[in-house]
């Protein structure tokens, strides 16, 4: 009978019960998150319809269970929500304002912001590998509070794009998750929120920097497409995706790209790990890299995560697609490639849920995963042609 | 176990196939492409449609039958692990767990013992069940056994999706098709043509997907179903009329939204009251079962006023014509008939701002436009696009006409300058004049010599002449090439800028002319407007011996009308598949987030103390599972040492 650190962590929350896990300061969160969200809904009411109304009844049940369940979510959430509030009152109702206040300009106008997000995610991610080489706390303490800032930076951009599309015409206004640009942008900040959340639930930095390079090739990506492309302009929405099913298929997909990106990454340090361990096995870069058994099970979870999100986020696109596109399912090539998705993570948990696989042939098969949902995410736009193509290279 | 893993990735792999090769083209678009061999080949396997081909409806349906399969043979296994405790188990299988535990406690009575353990397991939520094996008893306890039923509702969801797909899909027109009660119609008819064997009556078939194109004003009680190379026809048991279709645009140009205005006409259900309803992207219009979408859009036969101006006769006078978007009007004489097919009319052209930067997003609408093609006799075709108004360009004005001979080309644009009239008028009578050999000869004679040499004067207004024709026939390059053929290559260079200038200096005397007629008075300087439209016009006429068409035709009136595209489905497989669709939510939510936790406690009096022996197994979360093993074994030692 062992048991590991893990355990003993895993039992910190996983075996209290309700009430004692939820305390004063939970209480207090959730009147914070009801207030804030009945401020919201009053100030913009007049751009909502019912079904936008559930959705916003509904996030708002989310991040109260959200912060619930992980602390951390709550500065996190309080910062990013600080920051949006005060951008909003530099721009009060002018959008050119982003040209010439020192707040906006520099700071919090949404590409300002999206730049300090870019910046901070590079930096986390040498941080990261920097603390794993040299096993400094220090390092590693300062790549999280890097990622953290990334982040908040990342959706406080998010959140004032979002105001910045009404400023530009209300019927140009809407959430920002409707490009290509946009959405990239929302895949670094849910891959870098599983991966803390990942990091907190078992006190580990190790797996830090393979989680950060994904976002790093991301956020590479997003500054070749706005310098190069000139893509991050606020463009109006065509009518196809004029519908309150955006604001809740898109991130849907994005938590599930999120979780399988990080355990494609994390299956790289698998594989290292592997090879580095069997080479050397006493050796400096077995011991700094993350432990097997870890990694493992943090894969193991990304991916189930990531199957049930994108399960439902497929779910969410067919229902939207019976209202856009004459049919829940037209075989459209984006449509297709989700489902080639779907049935490759199935057949993934099937060999791990009913055979037992383990090991260095599931690491190889997360890792091609990442390639097949890139395809999903990319290529189709890149190479075919159909309904769905919202965003060109 | 290892079918339903190879046949995910089979299915996988077989739907990448319909993704790489576009599907439900038109089959001239692939005999184009793959020459005649291979795209028979692809269509004997049916690649064009992936999705409704026999073999990839085969790898569904095994899937949905080994599912069930599965789903039967697993079923009484889960009721099993379910319902019943297992208290038959041995000694050294507890002691061979993963989670497992052991005390000898001394002074303690077996039967005490059980029921400390009986109430922390209560109050952990575990069910339990005693059997007394005489020598030992053996406790058996399990928690979170729903947990099993998510392998069930996933596994029927799967089944239950891919019966609803299929019904839904095309097989009820396959089998229609089989069985002889319907002929796809490959000839290009128009609906009231169409033979009753290639016509389905409303209800024939429970799901479709067809489309009509409605011009604004027209009613219609059927859809076309396009079925590989040809079409069918499905009645409504209902009409709809398009009242209105409305397109709305941004500021920026981008379309807003696309909104037609229908009235349902249904005597049986509506009585002679129609129903008014708008149908807009993501807002279908439901009646009876039949859902109704805003799907495309078109032209429903614009009628244009345009004037038909001669390019190569010496006659500057244009000749009024009348067409309707959609027909083919016969023109030009019985000597070189063409026929002119009005393909479509454009009320607004957004296009990036020219001469701006691709990131400057600057664009201006350029005005209602027409595209047409010139078919002469042999059936070869160019193809026009014009615009109706005159563009500026910095700082003058044009009529702009772009031609091209393949439908991929780009264009290439004829810049007419416009006059002050802001017509193209002084431009084509210019041309006219340049075409009129017989004036030109009259007028040069009648101009005043520049030398007193009857001889020479005489061959140069011949040159003059000559020119003049290479130029209108050729443009500048039949010019040079012309002087290629006459001049000794060493002093090529000087004859052609001669030429070039001989050309330039008439083309600028016959302009004055033109000016001249126009009562305009160039004694003195000419404007430098004039000379700008004179620079201008030069490139014009050169592009004219490259434009293919004997005219340029110019909109001057229209009246739109529009045509909305709409497509109208009927699924009944749907209420099947979004059921399918809550059971698989809830089966992975639940599979892969609780998970079946069972425990075993074996007691064994021995000599006045209490052998215990703890074990317990999870089928998921193995490793929350250890935490939650190790905390209950705390618990139940500080229990049983109390
Ligand atoms: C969350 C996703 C899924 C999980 C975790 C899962 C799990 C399982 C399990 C546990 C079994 C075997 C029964 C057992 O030994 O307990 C099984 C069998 C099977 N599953 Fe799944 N399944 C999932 C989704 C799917 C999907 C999406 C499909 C098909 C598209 C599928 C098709 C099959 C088939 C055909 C079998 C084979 C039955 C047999 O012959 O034994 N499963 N799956």
């Amino acid at each position: 009978m062992s048991v590991t650190r893990e355990v003993m962590l895993e039992q910190q929350w996983a075996q209290s019960s309700f009430s004692q896990r939820f305390s004063r300061l939970d209480g207090l969160w959730t009147l914070l998150v009801i207030a804030g969200s009945l401020y919201i809904w009053w100030l913009y009411r007049s751009y909502m319809d019912s079904y936008e109304i559930a959705i916003q009844a509904g996030s708002t049940a989310a991040l109260i269970a959200w912060g619930v369940y992980w602390k951390p979510a709550r500065p996190f959430t309080l910062a990013a929500a600080a920051l949006t509030v005060l951008a909003l009152w530099r721009y009060d109702a002018d959008y050119e304002l982003r040209l010439s206040d020192f707040w906006l300009k520099y700071f919090l106008e949404s590409q300002a912001a999206f730049m300090w997000m870019s910046a901070l995610y590079v930096l986390a991610t040498i941080t990261y590998f920097a603390a794993m080489f040299t096993r400094s706390g220090f390092a590693g303490k300062t790549a999280t509070a890097l990622t953290w800032c990334a982040t908040a930076m990342g959706l406080t951009g998010l959140l004032v794009r979002w105001r910045e599309s009404y400023l530009l015409g209300a019927d140009i206004g809407h959430i920002p998750v409707s490009n290509l640009y946009e959405v990239f942008i929302l895949f670094a900040l849910i891959t870098a929120l599983l991966y803390l959340f990942y990091e907190d639930r078992h006190r580990t930095r190790s797996m830090g920097g393979f989680a950060l390079l994904v976002i790093s090739g991301a956020v590479g990506f997003l500054l070749w497409y706005t310098f190069d492309r000139e893509a991050h302009h606020i463009q109006p929405l065509i009518p196809a995706l004029q519908s309150y099913w955006m604001k809740i298929h898109v991130p849907a997909n994005f938590i599930g790209y999120g979780a399988f990106a990080l355990a494609a990454m994390l299956s790289v340090a698998y594989l290292l790990q592997n090879w580095a361990g069997t080479r050397w096995p006493d050796g400096h870069l077995a011991r700094v890299l993350p432990p097997l058994h870890l990694l493992d099970d943090v894969i193991y979870k990304a991916i189930a995560l990531g199957f049930a999100a994108f399960t439902l986020a497929t779910i969410l696109g067919a229902l939207w697609a019976a209202e856009a596109w004459g049919g829940y399912w037209s075989w459209d090539p984006k449509e297709t490639w989700a489902l080639i998705v779907w049935l490759n993570y199935a057949a993934w948990l099937h060999l791990r849920m009913t055979k037992g696989w383990r090991g260095a042939p599931m690491a190889w098969w997360a890792v091609i995963g990442l390639f097949v949902t890139l395809f999903a995410f990319l290529g189709v736009n890149m190479f075919l042609s159909g309904l769905h193509s919202y965003g060109t290279l | 176990m290892n079918l339903a893993i190879t046949l995910l990735v089979v299915v996988a792999v077989a739907s990448v196939i319909g993704t790489v090769l576009q599907q439900n083209q038109p089959y001239p678009d692939y005999i184009l492409k793959f020459g005649p061999f291979w795209f028979e080949v692809f269509r004997q396997t049916g690649l064009y449609n992936v999705y409704g081909s026999g073999w990839f409806m085969s790898i569904l349906a095994f899937l949905i039958l080994s599912t069930s399969v599965c789903i039967y043979r697993q079923t009484p296994v889960l009721w099993r692990e379910m319902t019943q405790f297992r208290t038959r188990v041995r000694l050294d299988s507890l002691r061979g767990f993963h989670q497992q535990a052991e005390w000898q406690l001394q002074h303690r009575e077996a039967s005490t013992v059980q029921k400390t353990l009986g109430a922390v397991l209560k109050t952990r939520g575990y069910r339990w069940r005693i059997e007394d094996h005489g020598s030992h008893r053996v406790m058996a306890a399990t928690k979170g056994r729903f947990s099993r039923l998510g392998y069930l509702c996933t596994h029927a969801a799967v089944v239950i999706i891919g019966i609803g797909g299929l019904l839904d899909g095309n097989l009820w027109l396959k089998f229609k098709e089989w069985s002889g009660g319907l002929r796809i119609e490959t000839r290009d008819l128009a609906a009231r043509d169409l033979p009753p064997e290639s016509r389905l009556a409303p209800g024939a078939i429970p799901a479709f997907r067809g489309n009509v194109m409605l011009p604004e004003g027209a009613t219609a009680n059927f859809v076309f179903l396009r079925i590989r190379d040809g079409f069918a026809l499905q009645e409504l048991p209902f009409a709809i009329e398009l009242k209105d279709f409305q397109v709305a645009y941004y500021d920026t140009g981008q379309p807003k939204s696309f909104a037609s205005a229908v009235l349902i006409h249904d005597q049986e259900h509506l009585g002679s009251q129609p129903l008014a309803a708008t149908i807009r992207v993501n807002h279908p219009l439901v009646y009876r079962g039949y859902a109704i979408y805003q799907s495309d859009f078109g032209d429903g036969g614009s009628k244009l006023e345009m004037q038909v101006w001669p390019l190569i006769t010496p006659q500057a006078k244009p000749v009024a014509a009348r067409g309707e978007i959609g027909n083919a009007l016969k023109i030009g004489g019985s000597s070189a008939p063409l026929t002119l097919e009005l393909n479509e009319f454009r009320l607004f052209n957004l296009l990036p701002e020219p001469g701006a930067q691709p990131g400057d997003r600057k664009f201006r609408n350029f005005g209602p436009s027409f595209s047409f093609k010139l078919r002469n006799s042999a059936g070869e075709a160019h193809e026009y696009f014009n615009y109706m108004a005159p563009v500026q360009l910095e700082g003058r004005w044009f009529y702009i006409s772009g031609k091209r001979t393949q439908p991929g080309d780009p264009f290439i644009y004829l810049h007419i300058p416009a006059d002050t009239k802001n017509s193209p008028e002084r431009f084509l009578r210019f041309n006219a004049r340049l075409r009129d050999g017989e004036w030109l000869r009259e007028w040069m004679e009648r101009s005043p010599a520049p030398v007193n040499n009857p001889d020479f004067q005489r061959d140069f207004n011949q040159v003059r002449l000559n020119l003049i024709e290479l130029f209108t026939q050729g443009g500048f390059i039949a010019v040079t090439e012309q002087a290629k053929t006459v001049v000794p290559a060493g002093r090529l260079k000087e004859a052609t800028t001669l030429y070039l200038n001989i050309l330039r200096d008439t083309l600028a005397d016959v302009f004055i002319q033109v000016l001249r007629d126009e009562g305009i008075n160039v004694e003195q300087e000419i404007s430098s407007q004039e000379e700008a439209f004179f620079n201008d016009a030069i490139p014009a006429l050169a592009t004219l011996a490259d434009y293919g068409s004997p005219f340029y035709l110019q909109l001057t009136g229209f009246q739109q009308v529009e045509a909305s595209g709409l497509q109208v489905t009927r699924s009944g497989g749907t209420a099947v598949v979004y059921t399918g669709f809550a059971l698989l939510i809830i089966g992975i939510f639940v599979m892969l987030y609780t998970s079946h936790r069972r425990l075993w406690i074996w007691l064994a009096d021995e000599e006045g103390a209490t052998r215990l022996v703890l074990a317990g197994v999870s089928n998921r979360r193995p490793v929350e599972f250890a935490g939650e093993f190790s905390e209950l074994r705390m618990a139940l030692e500080k229990q049983i040492n109390d």
